[in-house]
């Protein structure tokens, strides 16, 4: 993820993600709006530290390209 | 991490009209817009959502059971309304409670009807299972998970209007005291929102991020941490009254996840609560502040950790269990336990106790509403966890949403839009959008982790009036520190404004907490200066509002005459909850094998 070199929990496989086609579904549906479009990927990436793990963004990917991991402070 | 310069965001306003204006899209929200909009389909029924209306509040990702359905057969409502004032402590209002349990059953069957997945017996029955101290209540719903796909279809199909990202801050009063509308941002956009409506129903959920979890994670809360108590503040500063603010959520979870661990899942196929020595200690796993209180005890005695107890259970039981608790609620339960190298099978997995909140879905902590889910200003009306209908449940909100939806929509047809107070627009613009024009200050994530632990330091039971008085000062402190508060973008500004929910819910619980001088709810009001229960002064409600000065009264308000009288077993029931040694002499003579 090119917003920041430290760990994030939401992992989104680049090769995968289809935002850079047009594809908002995991930003449309975190109820935190910690995800965003990196202007430099054109692909979703996790913008804010705020994930509460639930996973929609991991469920409803049509790509299968995220994976949420539990954040480090709770691991 | 970067940052948009604040003089590149061009802010605008925009005017939304509107009849009904229902505040939150996640449980009750959607049920109140719908039910609306099926009483009278000439309104105009507008759902606006914090997050997206599709992956929402508290069941985001679904529900695994129903926790107070009452279901012909299994429970009447006479039954549940004296279950769950024995279970609060005497301290309901009775008719809230046969409102939702007298409209339980019909509500279960129109959401079955809509495709909700309820377990069934072979023969088509619901499988009810027995959880609670006296009656049979917890409907299992293993295929959960698709709970708000089918709310949203039927949104669709009903044609209620959704806004998502839109974040309401205040509810706008008019002149003559009545819901004039609300007031929002957009957390992308930064675009100002006035919405005019008749009437306004808030469903924004619990306080979840009132205390801070002991992972010191802000966002690791029990509750959806978007509910940030949002809708307690606004209710606040409409002149609603809100009711029981001292009765805490606090609940029992796996130690640093914030899944549940216990009673309606695994309770009914074997499992429990456990001390380190793998014994059960509490006799019912129920959440109520007297197991709480117990849970408390064991954790903190020399039998301590607790856990949730499943390694008996036969191989076939305990995949079942995965299945249902790494599928709904919360998903990522599994991976969790992967990461600590737990299994079900081999070990018992630690728990602990959540941060405060609150929350009536689980306590009795809300907005005061009637049974016609009618605030006490006019037109304003709540629903849901914020609504003080105690131990409502998701079923609770469903119903209460449904209450409110159709209560308002009758409202609307004699009310016409009242006239929008331009100051209060201009002072809630000032306010909500200050953070962006300071070139210096304080991080919104710092003032919000600050205030949570000075909850956590003086306002987490067991309670004393020293300790909580420190920290009032400590939030006045932190109410100056607002005005400090920088943000580069609407999203932090957005968690800025949270902050001041998240302060004002920690003042009232504070304030609700000093006023109530006796020990009441186990853990939940547990005063160590005021350790015994106090019927003759405290058999009351306490209520919280904001006076005319816009000062914070607390007052009591007598409670209505029971409809149904609790015999004196049953009032014994939720007194007794530690398992006594065998041989033991039970003082109060109760059976426990009801």
């Amino acid at each position: 993820m090119s917003f920041s070199p430290i760990d994030f929990p939401v992992k989104v496989d680049l090769n995968a993600c289809i935002a850079d086609k047009g594809c908002t579904v995991c930003i449309d549906v975190c109820p935190l709006d910690v995800l965003v479009i990196d202007p430099a990927t054109g692909k979703a990436g996790m913008k804010y530290d705020e994930c509460w793990y639930c996973l929609p963004c991991e469920k409803d990917c049509p790509t299968q390209a995220i994976r949420v991991d539990i954040p480090y402070l709770l691991r | 991490m970067q940052t948009i310069n604040n003089e590149d965001l061009v802010l605008t306003t925009e005017e939304i009209e509107t009849d009904v204006l229902v505040i939150g899209g996640g449980t009750a929200g959607p049920m109140a817009a719908i039910k609306a909009k099926q009483q009278d389909p000439s309104l105009r029924v507008l759902l606006l959502e914090k997050a997206n209306v599709k992956r929402s509040g508290a069941i985001s990702m679904g529900m695994d059971g129903l926790n107070n359905a009452v279901i012909p057969g299994y429970a009447t409502p006479e039954q549940y309304v004296k279950e769950i004032t024995v279970a609060n402590d005497g301290i309901v209002n009775q008719k809230t409670l046969f409102a939702y349990a007298e409209n339980s059953y019909a509500m279960i069957e129109e959401l079955d009807s809509w495709g909700v997945k309820f377990e069934k017996d072979e023969n088509g029955d619901y499988a009810v299972k027995k959880v609670h101290h006296m009656g049979t209540y917890v409907l299992p719903m293993p295929e959960g998970h698709d709970i708000k796909k089918v709310l949203y279809r039927k949104l669709k199909q009903t044609r209620v209007n959704v806004t998502n990202r839109l974040v309401a801050t205040r509810v706008l009063i008019a002149d003559d005291g009545r819901v004039a509308g609300a007031l929002a941002f957009d957390c992308r956009s930064g675009v100002y929102t006035v919405i005019r409506a008749k009437a306004v129903i808030l469903c924004t959920g619990a306080a979840g991020r009132l205390g801070l979890p002991a992972s010191g994670y802000l966002f690791g809360t029990y509750e959806n941490p978007t509910n940030a108590g949002d809708g307690y503040s606004m209710a606040y500063h409409a002149g609603a009254e809100l009711s029981g603010i001292e009765c805490f959520q606090i609940n029992p979870l796996i130690k640093d996840y914030n899944g549940p661990a216990c009673a309606y899942v695994t309770g009914p196929m074997g499992g429990y609560t456990a001390n380190a020595q793998g014994e059960r200690f509490i006799e019912s796993d129920y959440w109520s502040g007297q197991m709480m209180q117990e849970f408390h005890q064991e954790l903190a005695g020399g039998k301590g950790p607790v856990f949730l107890k499943v390694d008996h259970l036969a191989e076939e039981t305990i995949s079942n269990i995965e299945t249902i608790l790494h599928s709904n609620e919360r998903p990522s339960r599994g991976r969790f336990h992967q990461g600590r190298s737990t299994d079900y099978r081999t070990d018992m997995i630690e728990m602990h106790i959540s941060e405060i909140g609150l929350c009536s879905g689980h306590s009795a902590s809300g907005v005061w509403v009637n049974e016609h889910a009618e605030t006490t200003v006019p037109g304003l009306y709540a629903a849901g966890d914020l609504a003080c209908v105690p131990h409502n449940y998701m079923l609770g909100a469903f119903v209460y949403g449904r209450l409110a939806g159709e209560s308002a929509a009758s409202y609307c047809a004699n009310t016409e839009l009242a006239e929008v107070d331009t100051k209060q627009v201009e002072t809630e613009r000032q306010r909500i959008f200050a953070p962006l024009a300071r070139k210096h200050g304080l991080s919104p994530t710092q003032v919000e982790y600050k205030l949570r632990r000075l909850v956590n330091d003086y306002l987490q039971p067991p309670k004393v009036a020293r300790r909580m008085e420190i920290g009032l000062v400590r939030f006045e402190e932190i109410r100056a520190d607002l005005q400090q508060i920088v943000a580069s973008n609407p999203h932090e500004l957005m968690r800025a404004a949270e902050v001041s929910f998240i302060l004002d819910c920690a003042e009232m619980a504070a304030k609700a907490s000093l006023f109530r001088t006796e020990s009441r709810w186990g853990l939940y009001h547990a005063r160590q200066d005021y350790s015994e229960r106090n019927d003759a002064e405290w058999a009351v409600h306490v209520q919280v509002q904001k006076d005319q000065s816009g000062a914070m009264s607390i007052f009591k308000r007598p409670l209505e005459p029971y409809i149904v009288e609790p015999d004196d077993v049953e009032k014994a029931v939720y007194q007794q909850i530690r398992i006594q040694p065998k041989g033991a002499v039970v003082s109060s003579g109760v059976s426990h094998e009801l």
